[in-house]
């Protein structure tokens, strides 16, 4: 099975021979290298960008108003932060021109810890980019579901966001991507550069196939009847283990794969937490003023009398950054444990 | 007011200002006498436009005014040499909030200028929803205008770097204040434009008019000459007086030309003047010590007797009485609606309210 960043790297070669897409650039996304986790090796229209975030962002807005499709990657999103004017603009640019100039563009980046990336390779994104308007945000958990996603996002008319939980870029999928070979080792052969000298080196794509995952709608990747947990990208794989424990225990927990965190599957959520009446959002995202408490807000709006325990967030500590030693890093981002901890209380809590 | 003969893709005058002297017909003037007048007609267009706006404001019409009177002699030429249109075949502009002047000789209706100030809803770049001046003009490639400055000058880049693909002659032009080029944008610009083998055919301006807000260019710059920095990553640059419109003229059009034909950026410095200070904010008065680049201009024209001082009345007087009737048209036109907040926040109307998901 394709890991992520192989199937990343597929979405993006249908994307230039299907889709239109006509670059494919950042820092180090062209050969030799193809992407610091080779998610665009063996492209044809990859490039290296100037190590300029800034620069990236306004020449893929450029393309974009000017009518090409485009795929830009900002290496980390530890250093998306001087772009934040840019992206509000590219945000903003259809809603201030009273629908004249849509910007049909897609921003990659790796998010999130997991990788003991230390300070500056482990922040995450989603909060700020849901305050994004104009732009649609998705994150993938799976190879297969970041295959559909980018897809639809590079077919998608505005500016999306696709966010690349870092640290499962070399997990393997359980399905296979349409036209993948099922062999994984020919896979490889096929299109990972090989070490060494590339200069000759090209892919030799497989045949692939459109498959989309439609943009703002989750997956129940576990059916439960006891709580709601909702989850997106590293962390929904930690909630499937837990939910996968629990049942050995005699629980009985639902989790959703959000893959959309704006626009977002709220009736998904709906539905479930009417079945369940308890709600745990679970993400790496710094604490406060969470995207996971928009959706408790939303859920104590249209949900109170239906909840029969509070829901809650878990998210990463509000503090400046991720430390470098494993002691920092697990207390500071979600641990298994603790999701299990928090689930186990929610159902044992009356109301 | 129909796009002048000179725009679009009507032969340009032969480059360089010698070349250009064999065609004289106005008395001794480097431009032939049809140019000269059409450009006296669009600048004070612009100048009584600006006016117009300000009076608006005076009036409590308006919320704020920014925008560019005593830029006319810079403004007016760059847009009556551009490649007007639609697509990479054609010229792309960037622009910012003092480029009335460009948007006038491209064509624009005074009225739609008025609408963007009086936030009407027939506003044709924003809806109501933004500053005067903050124009957006798809259909002549003239993209909306932010009020971040200087983040035009990346965004160019992106649309060069489609024309540069696409192989036609159209090419991206940029324009900015002096105060500006401390932004990241601008080295951005000069970085991206530059490299060797992706060179791009970018037109690079900034209007020097020595002011960022109230802060004086001396109290902000090192350098003599902001060209001078384009100059360090071999792009080809030059200072011009920008306050002349015949100077303007020739060198917009060399280095258009020279663009063009090589694919590669260039970059003008042009010394204008601010006439009414920075905005409404500062009060939008009249700034007797700055040069007033019409006044001159007509001064000249007279001299040489291609335009006699009743007929720049005419003209005046022409832009006037449409300013006015424009004001009072617009004046009973609709205004957004409150609901219209969720329209084009994505394409094609698809919802984004969460409160419908």
């Amino acid at each position: 099975m394709a890991n992520m960043a192989q199937a990343i790297r597929l979405a993006l070669h249908y994307g230039e021979k299907h889709l239109d897409v006509k670059d494919v650039f950042g820092q180090d996304v062209g050969a030799p290298l193809g992407g610091v986790f080779t998610a665009t090796q063996g492209l044809s229209t990859s490039w290296n960008a100037p190590l300029d975030e800034r620069g990236i962002i306004n020449m893929a807005m450029g393309i974009a108003m000017a009518g090409d499709r485009c795929v830009a990657e900002i290496q980390f999103c530890d250093y998306i932060f001087n772009t934040i004017d840019l992206l509000k603009i590219a945000g903003n640019t259809l809603w201030c021109t009273n629908g004249q100039y849509n910007l049909p563009m897609v921003v990659m980046t790796p998010v999130g810890a997991g990788i003991r990336g230390s300070v500056y390779h482990s922040h995450s994104f989603d909060a700020w980019a849901s305050r994004l308007q104009g732009w649609k945000v998705v994150m993938p958990s799976t190879p297969l579901d970041a295959y559909g996603l980018l897809l639809a996002a590079i077919k998608d008319p505005n500016p999306v966001l696709f966010l690349k939980p870092k640290a499962l870029m070399r997990e393997k999928g359980e399905e296979l991507i349409p036209g993948e070979p099922a062999d994984e080792k020919e896979l490889k052969a096929m299109i990972d550069a090989p070490i060494g000298d590339r200069s000759k080196w090209k892919a030799k794509w497989p045949e692939l196939s459109e498959y989309i995952v439609p943009i703002g709608k989750g997956k129940i990747t576990r059916s439960g009847e006891q709580v709601t947990v909702v989850s997106y990208g590293r962390h929904l794989l930690l909630c499937n283990k837990v939910a996968d424990e629990l049942k050995q225990e005699g629980y009985s927990v639902e989790v959703i794969d959000l893959r959309s965190i704006y626009p977002y599957d709220w009736q998904m959520i709906k539905t479930s937490v009417a079945k369940t009446g308890k709600l745990l959002v679970v993400n790496e995202d710094t604490e406060v003023t969470n995207f996971g408490e928009h959706l408790v807000y939303r859920a104590v709006e249209e949900l109170f009398y239906q909840l029969l325990a509070r829901p809650r967030v878990i998210a990463g500590k509000n503090v400046p950054g991720i430390g470098l030693h494993p002691n920092l890093e697990d207390a500071t981002v979600p641990q298994l444990f603790e999701i299990k901890q928090a689930i186990v209380e929610m159902i044992h809590e009356a109301p | 007011m129909p796009a002048p003969k000179t725009a679009n893709k009507s032969k340009p005058l032969k480059s360089s200002v010698k070349s250009n002297s064999k065609e004289v017909n106005s008395k001794g003037l480097p431009l032939p006498k049809n140019i000269l007048l059409n450009m006296h007609d669009l600048m004070v267009k612009s100048r009584v436009l600006e006016e117009r706006l300000i009076k608006i404001y005076r009036t409590g019409e308006s919320y704020f005014w920014i925008g560019g009177p005593g830029e006319e002699a810079w403004g007016v030429p760059l847009g009556m040499l551009a490649y007007k249109g639609q697509g990479l075949e054609h010229d792309f502009f960037h622009l910012h909030y003092r480029c009335t002047p460009t948007l006038i000789a491209l064509g624009m209706d005074m009225k739609d200028s008025i609408r963007l100030m009086m936030n009407r809803v027939t506003d044709p770049s924003t809806g109501g929803r933004n500053f005067s001046n903050h124009y957006c003009f798809p259909k002549w490639n003239v993209a909306p205008v932010t009020s971040p400055i200087e983040v035009q000058y990346g965004i160019a880049l992106g649309t060069a770097h489609a024309q540069k693909r696409h192989g036609g002659k159209g090419i991206s032009i940029v324009s900015g204040g002096d105060a500006g080029t401390a932004e990241g944008d601008f080295a951005t610009c000069l970085v991206w434009s530059s490299r060797k083998g992706n060179e791009l055919p970018l037109l690079i301006t900034v209007q020097n008019n020595r002011w960022g807000i109230s802060t004086s260019f001396d109290g902000q710059h090192g350098e003599t000459n902001i060209a001078d920095r384009a100059r360090a990553f071999n792009i080809r640059a030059r200072v011009i007086n920008g306050n002349d419109p015949i100077e303007s003229y020739l060198a917009i059009q060399e280095e258009m030309e020279y663009i063009r034909k090589t694919g590669k950026p260039s970059f003008i410095e042009a010394k204008v003047s601010r006439l009414y200070g920075h905005s409404s904010a500062s009060g939008a008065n009249f700034i007797t010590s700055e040069v007033d680049s019409l006044k001159n201009f007509e001064a000249l024209l007279m001299k040489n007797k291609l335009i006699s001082e009743s007929q720049i009345k005419e003209v005046w007087q022409k832009y006037e009485e449409e300013g006015v009737k424009a004001t009072e048209e617009a004046r009973k036109e609709a205004t957004p609606t409150s609901e219209s907040i969720w329209d084009h926040i994505y394409y094609g109307n698809e919802n984004a309210d969460w409160r419908k998901f």
